[in-house]
């Protein structure tokens, strides 16, 4: 029975969670604090496989992330709810909860060709000049959503938040919680069996040397496009989680401030260590929120010392100075992130007892 | 037409201009390191700032100086401060990490974080009021037919043009130039050698860093708005043209810069503007997908 413990604390905690939401026991800022947890879990794994256990550096994983929202955002808005652009709706709104999984894996579908896109140029590319490939497209995307005046262009794209309340009327229950938490689980679940697999040790012998793993007839061409698919279809999933949890959307979310915090995520976890990018999403979600309540704490206690002009007020811009400068610390101490390249039972090798899967 | 035509390579030439002096900086700084220093579009802002604040310093301070003796007096200033910080940023983020014999990942993450230190610390320090930087130089036009060329516009593409000569000639003809490349080709031989390794390294940041504080005064001087997040989108791009001129080569950068500026006026001439970086990257990726190590660039063979 020791064995079934991690899928058990799992339940226990899903269903905590949603108890505590149902009954107004956590607001809807914590709510929605959990949920960004879950997204950027995603985010930070999904392109662990591709920059931690490939050895690439990619750096668009924002413009995957736009696909899938917009995607999603966009086929749900049309089936479902009335809308100026795209008329009465298709279904009957009682049916958004049904289809909704399968909308959402429309987008990362969408999001995961786009991604074997990206990666057919990596085929002969390497290194830098494959970072410049993807940020270039997510350049491309941004743009290019921007020049869909048809889809609100630079405007962004309204309606999600119709499609979350009508999934509520029929069953009156968070569900925008519950889709993100089991996305979570799904894709970390994933990932774990993906690079652990026969198939997926493929990518990690890419990572080593590709020449030699060519010769030891790894398909390096097939591993690199799963592994860009894999990677970016779960980004599409993210981000058609991320659109119905704001209601809006815009192109300007999605540019390279986004992927950048996708790859801080990714190698303050350590690159190819999968507990460490989930540690490391819950780490700097919970550290951008929290900075939000120090610093007017820090401005009044700098006021109070009188080490601030009167006129001088620190504000929210403060945070995106301060969490690049602790960065910036943990790579002196610590230059290959959290965990650096080992999981959390290779540094406790008792945990193995509680699970199943080796 | 042909008017029009002139007129449009001229501005693609000033628009390159810029690009270009940014991508020399990168192109530097990759060809001794392999380090991705994205923090150079930030450092290029901050030039644009240093030069706003010297030369205001200089009419408040010395007033009935006249226009062009400001402008000897700022340029020097302008780039031995910017290159302060572009070498700060060496000693005390990437000289750790390279010592530590971090992955350069790391770094280049490092690079990243720094650059956005600068403009969210700049944000936050100067207020998000746009400043307005003041004309140091009277506007000459000199009108040929009907092609109108700025005095200023000159000066731009001259002054690209000079820095990539002189770029060429240190790199290639002098003694420093040559430890410089010494050091791309075999890091670990290079200090048995008895070459100072660091201080090759903070020569060459002195160098970039120097002709992004160029490049941030003169783009000021032509385009008299600063605001915090001006360096991003333009270093983004810049380093995207000195990947596509072959990362590494100073030549490559040089071309790929002016070929990015010609690309985006081309656009804007004959497309709405919000085009503009649609097509300018989609013809770019067409470029590197073609020509996978760039312009100018030489493919690594790899030893089993």
């Amino acid at each position: 029975m020791q064995r079934f413990s991690v899928p058990a604390i799992l339940m226990v905690l899903v269903f905590t969670l949603i108890g505590l939401s149902y009954y107004n026991f956590l607001d809807l800022y914590v709510q929605s604090v959990i949920m960004f947890i879950g997204i950027n879990i995603i985010l930070s794994t999904s392109l662990n496989i591709v920059n931690g256990y490939m050895g690439e550096f990619a750096c668009g994983h924002a413009a995957f992330m736009a696909i899938g929202a917009y995607v999603s955002s966009i086929l749900n808005v049309f089936l479902f709810t009335k809308d100026k652009v795209f008329g009465l709706p298709l279904l009957p709104p009682e049916l958004a909860l049904y289809f909704f999984p399968l909308v959402l894996l429309a987008g990362a579908l969408a999001a995961a060709l786009a991604g074997g896109l990206v990666a057919i140029p990596s085929f002969k590319t390497r290194g830098d000049y494959l970072a410049i490939i993807t940020i270039a497209a997510n350049f491309i995307v941004t743009s290019t959503i921007i020049n869909m005046n048809s889809i609100g262009g630079a405007r962004g794209f309204m309606g999600m938040k119709k499609i979350v309340y009508a999934m509520e009327d029929v069953i009156a229950l968070p569900w925008m919680l519950i889709w993100v938490m089991l996305s979570t689980i799904l894709t970390v679940w994933l990932i774990r069996r993906y690079v652990s697999s026969t198939f997926g040790k493929g990518i990690i012998a890419i990572n080593q040397d590709e020449v030699a793993a060519e010769i030891m007839s790894v398909n390096t061409n097939k591993m690199k496009l799963a592994a860009f698919m894999i990677s970016s279809g779960l980004a599409g999933l993210a981000g058609g989680l991320f659109a119905h949890i704001l209601g809006y959307i815009n192109p300007g979310s999605f540019g390279i401030l986004k992927s950048t915090e996708c790859l801080v995520m990714v190698y303050l976890g350590g690159m190819g260590s999968l507990s460490g990018s989930v540690i490391s999403a819950i780490l700097f979600t919970l550290l951008l929120e929290g900075l939000r309540f120090v610093i007017p704490w820090i401005n009044s206690a700098l006021h109070y010392v009188h080490l601030l002009p009167d006129t001088y007020e620190v504000s929210q811009v403060w945070k995106w100075v301060l969490i690049p400068l602790i960065l910036v610390f943990l790579m002196q101490f610590r230059p290959e992130g959290i965990m650096g390249n080992k999981e959390l039972s290779d540094i406790f090798p008792k945990l193995k007892k509680w699970y199943k899967f080796k | 037409m042909l008017e029009s035509v002139i007129q449009n390579f001229f501005n693609a030439l000033q628009w390159g201009s810029f690009y270009s002096l940014i991508a020399l900086g990168y192109t530097l700084v990759y060809g001794v390191l392999t380090l991705i220093n994205f923090a150079h579009g930030d450092i290029f802002m901050v030039g644009a700032y240093i030069a706003f604040f010297v030369s205001t310093f200089i009419i408040a301070n010395m007033s009935g100086l006249p226009g062009w003796a400001v402008m000897t007096l700022t340029i020097p200033l302008t780039m031995i401060l910017t290159a302060c910080v572009g070498v700060t940023l060496e000693r005390i983020a990437y000289r750790p990490l390279r010592r530590k014999g971090a992955n350069r990942l790391y770094v280049v993450i490092t690079a990243l974080m720094c650059g956005l230190i600068l403009e969210n610390g700049n944000l936050a320090l100067l207020g998000a009021s746009r400043k307005s930087f003041p004309p140091l130089v009277d506007k000459v036009i000199y009108t040929v037919g009907s092609i109108s060329m700025t005095n200023l516009k000159i000066a731009v593409i001259f002054s690209a043009i000079m820095v990539f000569i002189l770029l060429q000639f240190i790199v290639t003809k002098t003694k420093i130039g040559m430890a410089m490349r010494a050091i791309s080709y075999d890091k670990f031989a290079v200090p048995l050698m008895g070459i100072p390794i660091d201080t090759i390294i903070v020569f060459t940041f002195i160098l970039g860093s120097s002709m992004a504080g160029l490049a941030g005064l003169l783009y000021s001087l032509s385009y008299p708005i600063l605001d915090p997040y001006m360096g991003a989108l333009i270093g983004w791009k810049a380093f995207i043209a000195a990947v596509v001129g072959g990362i590494g080569d100073i030549r490559g950068a040089f071309l790929g810069g002016f070929l990015l500026g010609f690309i985006e006026i081309l656009v804007v001439a004959f497309f709405p503007s919000t085009f503009r970086d649609l097509i300018a990257f989609s013809i770019l990726l067409i470029i590197l997908i073609y020509k996978p190590t760039g312009l100018f660039g030489v493919a690594k063979t790899t030893k089993i």
